[in-house]
């Protein structure tokens, strides 16, 4: 078998990246060339964290954009002769190299850890958005209404809080669970509070003109109703994605391990904004309730808000990845980061190449999302 | 401060009551009871085979009545032979109760392990005295390491130590254990050779540098960084409160006054953090013993939900509620004991 030399996988490594350098040039090259009228992202551009955090996220965003592109093998594929294959193999079939070696099972692990990307860069975040939803629609209420609602909420997520996350994706994430309506119950549950909300949004926002909620009433019933198609039945209308029920199963298992700590980031920052001059002007000109926690107090609670929700994707990163390391939820063939490791993990000793791609793959992502939101939080304590 | 007190392990108690309410009531789904009778039964059981495991080992008595058992405020019946009358033993590794007696966790009776086939007590003690261990040692190496990078980035803000610290810091708590545990063992084990991959030895009492730092240090690594960031954070705020600058005015050292007057004030906020450090720690503490095969809590966490194995598995999430809980609760009361600006009531 012929292998690459060391130079020349760096280098065909770094041309089979190309869609993802240009992409990460001209968007950087943009944001640094415009930061001066880019308000707060271009003083995070302009601070070395905030730099370095963009281009590790960058970096693995359009990865997984460009994917299909960059592999070079089907990330699933196995070729019987590259088991094991030490970094640079090249493909006698094919003539094409598994430039970061093969795996047990004679897959390709640089076209794994990029069909890994795709995964994670897809559920880590709508994961998130879902918990953030939930954590804002109860928060509210709870910092703005205090005592019954308050209490009632406060245990309902401390008693989530007090769950071994482990334990709860061992209960919440096995095969056995599928069989039980417990998940898309659950599904039903979670996916209707950002329809929710946005509908008491807009009813809020938009009373004095019923020409405009009720477009925006409707979009929100139409989004809502694809909304739950797709996740919820997996029966997407339109055939733009599928999700599968074990995938619902991650996601809401996910959601549930995250929702409580954004709920409880959302009720203190509307106990303390809710003694502010505006929030009383609101309620003097006699406002509704939830007019003034979505629109007077929500806007004002932003900035924590969208650091949290930076370092918060990180974590469900880690989540996710410690599900794929327990084996819970992801198939066992699953390319995604966690698999990967705990399938390379167990014959460490023999051959190191398949584990260290998905584990520093792992890292990069999570610490540029963690950079960024340290440099979003430094720069916006500064104006 | 009484009040206070009373209240907070009310609500302690609500929360475990319904936690394992929760818990009992997952791992009695039907499918998971079905994988339970599978593992238990011969192989190439038939469905009625399983059912009838499943009714005659009292898997089919009403739920609540089962949970109130459990719990010890229920009698527990012993299962009777229907020929002979006599009371039978569920399993022949354990002996339970032969008259109806009120038997559960409140009496201290934690049932038994289907998977171990020993005492859920007999398992769970060693376990839990193996991951004491380990916790002793992560805490030993994680506090001192986090507190001193702390404070040395936060006494000078913006420093480049503070800066090349921060950097580090964020970069720890960016790497899960089963990714610095895959990176520390490929270098310090594969490569090095210097370390010992596994701690399986490290159960049987030969505890050593070797091979024992392994999963000591990646359990260490994920919190290290955020208690050094918290540290960080809280000794910024100190050095730049009032008094700190009437003692720079006295013409006081600066080794002196961070010494003897931040630090103290400095450490309160860390303190809370390391409380609430407990329940993440768990997370990594099963994973880092899953990884590096110590048989510890996290080992037994993971054998007694990947077998449905009912009794450990109750108890394993009751010690570890009891573990979060009370770590919060002496967060709470440390905090204001420790800051005295800070009133409970």
């Amino acid at each position: 078998m012929q292998f690459l030399s060391a130079g020349q996988i760096v280098l065909q490594s770094f041309v089979r990246l190309m869609p993802v350098w240009a992409s990460l040039a001209i968007v950087l090259g943009l944001s640094l060339a415009f930061r001066k009228k880019l308000g707060l992202y271009g003083h995070v551009v302009q601070s070395p964290t905030g730099f370095v955090g963009l281009f590790l996220v960058g970096f693995w965003l359009f990865a997984a954009v460009f994917g299909r592109a960059i592999v070079l093998f089907d990330p699933l594929g196995q070729i019987a002769e590259m088991k094991d294959a030490l970094p640079g193999a090249i493909d006698p079939h094919s003539g094409l190299p598994y430039l970061f070696g093969g795996d047990k099972l004679a897959r390709d692990v640089f076209s794994r850890v990029i069909a890994g990307a795709r995964i994670v860069l897809i559920i880590a975040p709508l994961a998130t958005l879902l918990a953030l939803s939930v954590g804002i629609a109860l928060g509210l209420p709870a910092g703005y209404f205090g005592r019954r609602v308050d209490s009632v909420l406060s245990f309902l997520a401390n008693l989530v809080l007090a769950f071994p996350i482990i334990l709860l994706f061992y209960l919440l994430v096995s095969p056995g669970i599928l069989e039980t309506p417990i998940p898309y119950t659950l599904a039903a549950i979670f996916f209707a509070f950002p329809i929710v909300l946005f509908g008491v949004f807009f009813v809020a926002g938009y009373r004095a003109q019923p020409m405009k909620l009720a477009i925006r009433l409707a979009a929100t019933l139409l989004a809502g109703a694809w909304l739950f198609a797709t996740f919820v039945f997996d029966a997407d209308p339109f055939g733009l994605m599928r999700v599968s029920p074990s995938t619902l199963n991650i996601f809401i298992a996910v959601a549930l391990a995250s929702g409580p700590g954004i709920f409880r980031i959302v009720r203190s920052l509307t106990l303390d904004i809710k003694t502010r001059e505006y929030v009383f002007a609101a309620q003097t000109r006699g406002e509704t309730p939830w007019y003034i926690m979505l629109w007077e107090i929500l806007p004002n609670a932003r900035g924590p808000l969208i650091v949290d929700s930076c370092l918060r994707i990180g974590y469900t990163t880690i989540l996710l990845g410690a599900l794929g390391y327990f084996g819970l939820g992801m198939p066992p063939e699953s390319p995604d980061w966690g698999t990967m490791i705990k399938e390379s993990s167990r014959f460490m000793r023999i051959f190191v190449h398949p584990a260290l791609p998905p584990a520093l793959a792992m890292m990069s992502f999570v610490l540029g999302l963690n950079l960024l939101a340290d440099a979003i939080r430094e720069q916006s304590l500064r104006d | 401060m009484a009040s206070f007190l009373a209240r907070r392990l009310g609500v302690m108690l609500l929360t475990m009551l319904c936690l394992t309410l929760i818990v009992f009531y997952l791992v009695n789904l039907q499918p998971n009871l079905r994988k339970l009778a599978i593992s238990q039964t011969e192989m190439h059981a038939t469905d009625q085979e399983l059912e009838g495991w499943l009714k005659k080992n009292g898997y089919r008595r009403p739920f609540f009545a089962r949970y109130a058992t459990w719990l010890g405020v229920w009698p527990r019946e012993p299962i009777v032979d229907p020929a002979t009358g006599a009371a039978i033993p569920r399993f022949s590794w354990c002996d339970e109760p032969t008259t109806p007696k009120l038997s559960g966790v409140l009496q201290g009776d934690f049932g038994c392990s289907t998977k171990f086939k020993v005492k859920v007590v007999e398992k769970l003690g060693p376990a839990l005295e193996a991951t004491g261990i380990l916790m002793f040692w992560v805490m030993a190496l994680m506090i001192p390491v986090a507190l001193v990078v702390g404070v040395i980035s936060g006494m000078r803000e913006g420093s480049r130590t503070d800066r090349t610290l921060s950097v580090i810091s964020i970069a720890t708590t960016s790497t899960p254990e089963y990714v610095s545990g895959v990176v520390l063992t490929i270098i310090f084990a594969t490569w090095l050779g210097w370390l010992n991959g596994s701690a399986a030895a490290a159960t049987e009492g030969h505890l050593s540098f070797y091979n024992f730092t392994l999963p000591v240090v990646t359990v260490s690594i994920y919190g290290m960084g955020y208690v050094a960031r918290m540290t960080r954070a809280s000794m910024i705020e100190v050095m730049n409160a009032q008094y700190i600058r009437t003692a720079r005015l006295k013409g006081l050292g600066f080794a002196s006054i961070v010494l003897k007057h931040a630090l103290r004030n400095a450490l309160i906020a860390p303190f809370t953090v390391i409380m609430l450090l407990f329940p993440w720690l768990l997370t990594g503490v099963v994973i880092v013993e899953v990884m590096f095969r110590y048989q510890g809590f996290g080992q037994a966490l993971v054998d007694a939900a990947g077998n449905n194995d009912i009794d450990l598995l109750l108890a394993c999430s009751l010690v570890s509620v009891m573990l979060v809980l009370a770590t919060q609760l002496i967060s709470d009361v440390g905090y204001a004991w420790l800051n005295p600006r800070i009133r409970v009531h």
